[in-house]
């Protein structure tokens, strides 16, 4: 507890990065559970186009404030947000604003695989259907379009109608990234989506968030350094539910600014 | 000994002998049904015995017992009971005969059961064959031929007093209802008039009916059978009173086996005989068949709706709780409380007032103020909702609630992910729900039978009559038809294989529904396989 005081007292200010063009943007953002505070003062960017890694130790709000940005902390009752949080300058907790629409435009991806329980055809048009898109063909197009880009069409094409629960867990992950993209959004989250994978498919579904980044902004939890490190340009760090440092992902491991970033990176504590 | 108590090997005894018990239990009572259910209609050799002292009895052996030690003159002894049938003659239908009595048995050949809509089995021997006053030659055939005949025109008769004669009946009801009702309303003299004349047209329709009828009844009355008993005396049956004869001790396992199932076929699809003992039980299947889809169609739809309510909308606090805790309350309710709620706020509240709004001609005799099988259904939909809500929340919970938020996050409304993701999800488990409420409502006796049931309907609640179901109409219903026949039967000694039969029929119906319901939450189960169901 003491380290943690220390850290609260120290750190005023988050060291953030100055970005160009931000697709996301978090300004003030208070957040609590009943009485309980979550999210304090988070103010930062999230650059379009790239790959931004949340990272810092369990129960710091990474995961909360990634649910922030599709409002799905909105299914929990006790949920009390404070701030603005902005995409493509429209603030999503602004009165009227569309839930469904926001949700269509920023996809997600959960940290355990979540297929329904349809064939697997039926898993990727869901979004489409949902929206009231029925026409096969088109339909059609998209399935091998998203599992195109999810680098699972060559496993899965013979067997869309089986059942999605028959895959691999890793099988199942990339079948939930490409239900993510067949809606096409812009923005997709990811929520750990590797933790519960052995090492051969988290290496595919790095690979497939390589490919991705090129026309998806991709915002990552992590606890795996290595993996933030590997395929994330920027790197966000919390810390108590304080955003201490966000940087570029080669000058974050390098280079930190703070002690208690550098402590963490290199797995000093955490 | 240490050692062996820590292998754990004493628990796997005491588990397994406790479900060995359990089955033990279920299987000795379906044996006990097999048995004395299965073989009721198997048409067994006829014995004819002369006892020592004289005395001849002859007919089918129903039993065999050791004789009480108080009435017990030697070690050993056994004493057999015996159907002689010809209740009109002896007074009852069976007859205890000591074995040690008995001075010797035989199996003749030309002996004949006869079985009759009236008054049980016949025994004997055939006498005479006539038609009219001439007797015919002596021969099975005849018999058989005039059997043909005579049925025939019983049907006919059947179909006259059911169809057309009933439905003369319903006219004239109906016109009387009008009647009253125009009386009722003030009264318009010529209208009174016109339906007095059209009453009086179906009158004589009638008449003309009862005409047919009296005919083909004397046509059927010629034929007579003269029946030698064992004891030597004559007795003469009319022909037209005979379902079916058949000499047993000439037939071999074929032939037997033609008679066994054309009485098993009779007792599936026919109407019942002597106050239940005899013939079908077709209206109870019908009745009871029915009265679980109504039930179903009622508690299935509103305990899933509820669970939704419960498990996807409400607050989780202590008011859903407390709700949950009285569900489950609810399901322990002994069924007869169910049978006086139904009785007070179906029977008399609901049915009485759409008595007074829609059939007010008709009173005091009530239409929908009266048992009836909706009124029946809907209370033990009452009494199964439970069940259903309590299941369909444990199937709803069981869906992971990653896959809600996998679908809220692609954009779906609430509705959307209930319909399209979470029910699909809990439908094995639904199913299994359906599974418990129909077991739980087909074996359900107490609460019908103060809410609808009877011991015998004359009519079905589905029929060719508009509308087509009359859910006002009482029905029959087969555990009541069990309770019935064995406990309140004139003749139980006749009427106890009939209960077995009866009970193997509801257990194989309970079954049939339950499998229907499996399979199709087995074909689920495939298509999601790997599910956490």
């Amino acid at each position: 507890m003491a380290e943690a005081e220390l850290a609260v007292n120290t750190q005023l200010e988050a060291i953030v990065p100055d970005i160009q063009n931000p697709i996301v943007t978090v300004s003030n953002l208070n957040l609590y559970y009943g009485e309980t505070q979550a999210l304090f003062d988070i103010d930062m960017q999230i650059p379009e186009h790239r790959v931004t890694a949340l990272i810092g130790p369990s129960g710091c709000g990474k995961s909360t404030l990634l649910r922030c940005m599709n409002r799905l902390n909105d299914l929990i009752d006790s949920v009390r947000i404070e701030g603005v949080v902005e995409i493509d300058n429209d603030d999503i907790y602004g009165p009227g604003y569309d839930v469904i629409s926001l949700r269509r435009q920023v996809g997600m991806v959960f940290q355990k695989s979540n297929p329904f329980p349809k064939s697997i055809y039926e898993n990727l048009v869901y979004g489409l259907r949902i929206a009231g898109e029925n026409r096969r063909a088109m339909l059609d197009e998209v399935v091998e379009r998203s599992l195109q880009a999810a680098a699972l069409w060559d496993e899965v094409k013979d067997r869309l109608n089986d059942s999605a629960l028959g895959l691999s867990g890793g099988q199942q992950q990339r079948l939930c990234i490409a239900r993510a993209i067949a809606v096409e959004p812009s923005v997709i989250l990811m929520d750990e989506p590797c933790s519960a994978l052995d090492p051969i498919a988290t290496g595919r579904i790095e690979e497939t968030i390589e490919d991705l980044k090129k026309q998806y902004t991709i915002v990552i939890v992590t606890h795996n350094m290595q993996q933030a490190s590997r395929i994330s340009d920027y790197t966000a760090f919390f810390y108590l539910g304080r955003l201490i440092e966000m940087a570029e992902t080669s000058e974050m491991f390098t280079n930190p600014q703070l002690k208690q970033t550098e402590d963490y990176v290199t797995g000093r504590f955490g | 000994m240490k050692n062996f108590w820590k292998t754990g090997v004493p628990f796997i005894w005491l588990t397994g002998s406790a479900l060995a018990l359990c089955l033990l239990m279920v299987i000795g009572l379906v044996a006990l049904v097999l048995y004395h259910g299965t073989g009721f209609f198997w048409p067994s050799d006829i014995e004819a015995v002369v006892l020592k002292d004289g005395r001849k009895a002859m007919g089918q052996r129903w039993d065999k017992q050791e004789i009480p030690t108080s009435n017990r003159t030697g070690s050993g002894q056994f004493r057999i009971q015996i159907k002689v049938g010809n209740r009109d003659v002896y007074g009852s239908d069976f007859q205890w005969i000591d074995e040690s009595d008995i001075q010797s048995t035989d199996y003749p050949r030309d002996a004949v059961v006869f079985e009759r809509r009236e008054w049980g089995n016949f025994y004997g021997f055939i006498e005479a064959l006539y038609e009219g006053e001439i007797q015919m030659s002596n021969t099975w055939d005849v018999l058989q031929a005039q059997l043909g005949e005579t049925r025939e025109r019983h049907e006919q008769i059947r179909e006259i007093e059911k169809d057309a004669i009933g439905d003369l009946n319903r006219q004239i009801e109906s016109l009387r209802l009008k009647k009253r009702e125009i009386e009722l309303g003030g009264g318009d003299a010529d209208e009174i008039d016109a339906i007095d004349r059209e009453s009086r047209s179906y009158w004589e329709a009638y008449e003309q009916l009862a005409d047919e009828l009296a005919q083909l009844r004397s046509a059927n009355e010629i034929y007579r059978v003269d029946v030698r008993l064992i004891g030597g005396e004559v007795r003469q049956i009319a022909t037209a009173d005979i379902v079916r004869a058949y000499r047993p001790n000439q037939l071999g396992i074929l032939g037997k086996s033609g008679v066994y199932c054309e009485r098993i076929g009779e007792f599936l699809f026919d109407e019942p005989r002597e106050s239940n003992t005899e013939g079908g039980i077709f209206p109870a299947i019908f009745g009871t068949v029915m009265m679980v889809f109504l039930m179903s169609l009622a508690a299935v739809p509103f305990g899933i709706l509820a669970a939704l309510y419960l498990r996807e909308y409400a607050r989780q606090g202590i008011l859903v709780r407390g709700i949950r805790i009285a569900v489950n309350n609810l399901a322990g309710v002994p069924s007869i409380v169910f049978g006086m709620f139904g009785l007070g706020f179906f029977v008399y509240g609901i049915g009485g007032s759409i008595d007074q709004f829609f059939f007010s001609e008709a009173l005091p005799t009530p239409t929908y103020g009266t048992g009836g099988i909706l009124w029946a259904s809907l209370t033990l939909a009452l009494l199964t909702v439970p069940v259903m809500i309590v299941s369909a929340e444990e199937a709803l919970s069981a869906v992971p609630s990653d896959v809600r938020a996998g679908s809220l996050a692609l954009g779906a409304t609430k509705l959307q992910t209930i319909l399209r993701v979470v029910l699909p999800g809990a439908l094995p488990g639904i199913l299994t729900g359906i599974i418990l409420v129909i077991a739980r409502g087909a074996g359900e006796v107490a609460p019908l039978m103060i809410t609808g049931v009877v011991k015998l309907a004359p009519s079905l609640p589905v029929d060719g009559i508009w509308p087509f179901f009359h859910l006002e109409r009482k029905f029959m219903h087969l555990g009541f038809h069990i309770y019935d026949v064995g406990f309140q039967s004139p003749n139980v000694e006749a009427a106890r294989p009939m209960v077995y039969t009866t009970t193997l029929l509801l257990m194989g119906i309970v079954l049939a529904l339950n499998l229907v319901a499996i399979l199709v939450r087995n074909r689920l189960r495939k298509r999601f396989s790997g599910a956490t169901f």
